[in-house]
């Protein structure tokens, strides 16, 4: 009873500081790779206290609900945007022997169901605002996440297959170095339509400022638009966290798997986030056509190649 | 009466009450919205009863798939804030009549075939890789079962499927119509 105690309130402190942590290293690391310094005076160190901050300002700030919205709906959005993320923190393995919350036997379907679910908040969100902008927002959200779902469960599939189970600690005990150029093509499209899910740049046309505002989030201020930028910052935590555990091996490294697992997860799951905002950085915003092709162009058929590869490769083996 | 049997006649309270509000329900965004919670309930039941595979799959497809699609629909034609009026369609009480024969038969069907069966449940083993496959609703006795015993009627299922999206494109294709007029 009290492992799983100290184990639920280690997942809730997870779920408290990594998307912080992500937070401020992509106003850090944007700004130095832009030639700026970024945050600099809250916490005097390097500005280390600038979320803490922003958080402490959001609480102050009044909460507005526009007077033609859905009030009950549009109150409720941010926590189903949210909930959803700390749920999948709760299947992840950190490390072996059991350092996972609740280790499901079908934990990669539970994680990809409970994300499909988040996305529902923003629908949620761009609906119930009655704004039209909101609106063409939540709309963009329903579309991406229809075109990218699809590449994500087959790689995911993919790895289950070659693990032959679909426990993720499984699949992570499973795992051998050579998985690593043999999945490699659907590790890239999983983070590529993860990225995608969660409304990233590239993938940012939900939100695209120029063209509808800030899209589902444009009516809400406050608290609850935090929730939502927390939503996205944790959204990424889970992101790398499953393609870490799916595709990198998790808790192995090169050394001393057994006593520094939750180290080597840790280090790869802040790599990848690394990406993810190297990403922002780089990339232009693609258009909605190019967005859609990109998916069913690309990203169906190369996670399709993939599970053919894997299904041959796994009977020969065998 | 067991625990389990409380909780499951819970969510199935549940399903059917959001249910009945799906059906009942002024605005039409709402509907979709207590169709989520409908078949969360319904995937709650699966987990009470063993079938953890299904009920994932369930969220997966139903809850993060078909509203999804349900709700692009519905934004991209008609979706106002507030109660619409119009909703009500003439032939509910046909509707009415169809949805409760079709209840009749399914509960029949289901009394008749599995009247008196046991659930074989898996013991509560240290971690899920090495729990016995024979666990009902386990994701390798469900793949057995689809495969093996089933592999039949699966791929004629999938066939059908196959028809229906070719289907679909040709329906949605104008192009290919004004071909044949030329």
């Amino acid at each position: 009873m009290l492992e799983v105690v100290v184990k639920l309130v280690l997942v809730a402190a997870a779920f408290a500081v990594l998307p912080l942590l992500v937070g401020q290293a992509e106003h850090k690391v944007m700004a130095h790779m832009q030639g700026r310094l970024g945050p600099m005076y809250a916490g005097a160190f390097h500005g280390w206290a600038q979320l803490v901050a922003d958080g402490v300002k959001f609480v102050q700030k009044e909460d507005v609900v526009p007077a033609a919205a859905d009030r009950r709906i549009f109150k409720l959005a941010p926590a189903v945007a949210l909930v959803p993320y700390l749920l999948v923190l709760l299947v992840v393995p950190v490390g072996p022997h059991g350092q996972v919350a609740l280790d499901l036997g079908p934990g990669v379907f539970f994680a990809l169901a409970v994300m499909g679910v988040g996305v529902i908040g923003a629908i949620m969100a761009g609906w119930a605002s009655a704004n039209k902008y909101s609106l063409l927002g939540g709309m963009r959200v329903a579309a991406q996440l229809m075109s990218y779902e699809l590449p994500m469960v087959f790689t995911a599939a993919s790895v289950a297959m070659a693990a032959g189970t679909l426990s993720l600690s499984g699949i992570v005990e499973q795992w051998r170095w050579y998985w690593l150029p043999w999945q490699l093509v659907g590790g890239v499209v999983f983070f590529v339509a993860g990225l995608a899910e969660l409304r990233r740049p590239p993938f940012d046309m939900p939100v695209a400022d120029s063209e509808i505002i800030f899209g589902p989030y444009t009516e809400y201020g406050g608290l609850r638009f935090a929730l939502f930028l927390l939503a996205e910052y944790a959204g990424i935590v889970v992101l790398c966290a499953l393609t870490t555990v799916l595709f990198l091996g998790g808790w192995k490294g090169p050394f001393l798997d057994g006593q520094l697992g939750w180290l080597w997860t840790l280090a790869k799951v802040f790599a990848l986030a690394f990406v993810v905002i190297w990403f922002r950085v780089s990339y232009p915003r693609l258009r909605e056509d190019q967005l859609q092709k990109l998916a069913w162009a690309w990203l169906v058929p190369l996670s399709l190649a993939q599970l053919a590869l894997t299904g041959v490769l796994t009977i020969a083996l065998a | 009466m067991t625990g389990r049997d409380v909780v499951f006649a819970l969510l199935g309270v549940v399903a059917v009450g959001a249910g009945l509000l799906v059906v009942t329900t002024r605005q039409l965004v709402h509907a979709a919205l207590w169709l989520v919670v409908s078949f969360g309930a319904l995937a709650g039941c699966y987990l009470v009863l063993t079938a953890e595979f299904v009920a994932w799959v369930q969220v997966l497809i139903y809850v993060g798939a078909v509203v999804v699609l349900l709700l692009f629909g519905i934004m991209l034609t008609r979706a106002p804030v507030g109660p619409s009026e119009n909703l009500d369609s003439g032939n509910r009480w046909a509707a009415l009549a169809v949805a409760l024969g079709t209840a009749a038969l399914l509960v029949t069907v289901l009394v008749m075939g599995f009247r008196g069966t046991k659930l074989n449940d898996a013991p509560q083993c240290p971690d899920a890789a090495s729990c016995p496959a024979q666990a009902n609703g386990s994701a390798e006795h469900l793949g057995e079962a689809v495969f093996r015993t089933w592999v039949l009627p699966f791929e004629v299922l999938s066939v059908l499927l196959l028809a229906a999206l070719v289907g679909a494109i040709v329906l949605s294709r104008t192009d290919l119509a004004s071909r044949k007029d030329r």
